[in-house]
């Protein structure tokens, strides 16, 4: 128990020392997961949407495999990139491995199937009746893909929400693309795993203090943001 | 999509199926604990039997460094003594900091690593019980076939002059940067070299283990210190070549400690105890030494137990 306890020692002094180094790996982990789940959401709302209301063949196992992916192991998204990025691989050229743009596309794949599974089952109860209103009220399909994003916001928020954490809280894939290099591609996650293996065990328990905390700030952030709407 | 009874009990089936068989494979080993070859092999050897302490449990956790799991070392000589005496050891391969703070911890019974003066400290704090050298093995400089260093040229067994003349071209080289014995090890030769303490782009801290390191210097065309078995074990699917080796600072002591029994009742000492007495045997000496000569035609790990 005494791991625990300096654990929250640490992180008080973590907090209050302003280590240059210890923020920019805060900063990274921001920049990395918010800009993944930001362009997972630009792709992912209007398709899950648009999936909500729309009947096609193979639908349905459309929907089994974006639930699947849901459930994609991290490790498994980073095993794939990695090998898709190697020197000598498919997309080599772009020397993607082990740079912050590597972890921003993981993340992205990561997380966008959870928006889109997310978005599509609050899409597929509620929808209909809107789009029926929709028709009544002779709006466009562009129109009524906007009138369901504005009257299932909350469903989407916490679709948003979800696949933040996710993409916060997930360190498989990180580590594999982006070799947890210090000052380069180093976040939150790949440290309190480093620190684990380096038998840092209180100062790893703090590093996962201040992640919580954050994750914590953010969410009351965006439930604040929604109840004024 | 609404689910009928079938597919419901099958879906439970499905969700369940991990539980059952997690509770056949946990109820299985428990005949398995009873039989008598725990006494046989004792009485084969009578004058160190006389020594241990009756074994009651038969699980031994073993904290060891990366490089001796990665390297099959372990895969190679541990079945032979748990065959011996009826133990199941499990690894708990970590990086040394890791592996010797188990120690501390009496999370594990037996410790194997690679970093001796933090080991000796543990003697001395009294967490483990005497330590004996196992074997070493050797550090080698390896890099990209096209050497921007030079190494190959002008420094190819002096790891001092090789570590100034990295610095000195900026070449990238990748640190393990964990503070693994290897890490350790590599910050003490920079220190020597007259380097410093090395800093700048071409300086590249991953905070991984071995094998990952390998790998990104790989990627990056940038130099690393390995461990010779850890290299050896990749090197068909990697293009980085040994450039410096040779050198004696580059050789690595392994030693094993018994944790201090004094922890706990938990602590598994007589089974530490055998393995202690196993691994500096004449017998396992010449394992150890066979290991690796057959695939890589050289062996890589140097027994050395007096």
């Amino acid at each position: 128990m005494d791991n625990f306890a300096s654990g929250f020692r640490d992180a008080f002094h973590i907090i209050v020392s302003l280590d240059p180094e210890f923020f920019e790996i805060v900063r990274l982990s921001m920049v990395v997961s918010l800009t993944a789940t930001f362009l997972a959401a630009v792709v992912a709302i209007p398709f899950g949407t648009w999936l909500g209301i729309k009947e096609f063949p193979g639908k349905r196992i459309l929907v089994r495999i974006i639930y699947t992916l849901m459930s994609m192991p991290p490790v498994v998204i980073g095993l794939v990139l990695f090998l898709l990025f190697l020197r000598n691989g498919p997309l080599g050229d772009f020397r993607l491995n082990f740079t912050a743009t590597a972890m921003i596309i993981a993340q992205f794949v990561l997380v966008t199937p959870i928006i889109t599974g997310v978005v599509f089952n609050g899409t597929k109860d509620r929808g209909p009746d809107i789009q029926d209103l929709a028709r009544t009220m002779g709006a466009s399909p562009s129109q009524t893909v906007w009138l369901l994003i504005r009257e299932l916001r909350i469903n989407i928020l916490s679709a948003v929400v979800t696949g933040y954490g996710r993409a916060m809280s997930e360190v498989g894939a990180v580590m594999v693309v982006g070799g947890n290099i210090k000052g380069h591609t180093r976040i939150m996650t790949t440290t309190i795993a480093m620190l684990r293996n380096m038998g840092e065990y209180s100062l790893a328990i703090a590093t996962g203090i201040v992640l919580l905390l954050i994750s914590f700030l953010i969410n009351s952030l965006l439930y604040h943001w929604q109840q004024e709407r | 999509m609404k689910f009928n009874k079938l597919n419901l009990l099958i879906l439970l089936l499905i969700i369940a199926l991990p539980f059952v068989s997690a509770c056949s494979n946990s109820s299985e080993p428990a005949p398995a604990e009873e039989p008598a070859p725990v006494e046989e092999p004792a009485a084969e050897e009578p004058e160190v039997a006389d020594d241990y302490e009756e074994l009651t449990n038969t699980e031994l956790i073993l904290a060891t460094t990366t490089s001796t799991e990665n390297s099959g070392l372990l895969d190679f000589i541990l079945p032979t003594f748990n065959e011996m005496f009826g133990i199941e050891t499990k690894v708990v391969a970590v990086g040394t900091g890791a592996a010797l703070q188990m120690g501390v911890d009496g999370e594990a019974d037996v410790i194997l690593a690679h970093a001796k003066e933090q080991e000796e400290e543990l003697v001395t704090n009294g967490d483990t019980l005497e330590r004996f050298d196992v074997m070493y093995n050797d550090f080698i400089i390896v890099g990209p076939p096209s050497d921007p260093a030079g190494l190959l040229d002008n420094a190819p067994a002096d790891v001092n002059a090789g570590y100034a003349l990295i610095a000195e071209n900026q070449a990238p080289f990748v640190s393990r940067g964990d503070n693994s014995g290897t890490h350790i090890k590599e910050l003490s030769l920079w220190e020597s070299s007259g380097v410093g303490t090395p800093s700048g782009d071409w300086y590249i801290e991953a905070g991984q283990g071995m094998g990952d390191v390998i790998l990104m210097a790989n990627e990056m065309e940038a130099y690393t210190m390995a461990d010779r078995a850890t290299y050896l074990s990749m090197k068909d699917d990697i293009d980085l070549e040994i450039l410096l080796e040779g050198d004696e600072t580059l050789f690595n002591q392994y030693g094993v400690m018994a944790v201090n029994p004094e922890k706990g009742d938990h602590i598994n000492y007589p089974a530490a105890q055998r393995f202690v007495d196993w691994i500096l045997a004449p017998e396992t000496q010449e394992l150890i030494a066979e290991f690796g000569v057959e695939e890589y035609g050289e062996p890589l790990f140097f027994p050395n137990a007096k």
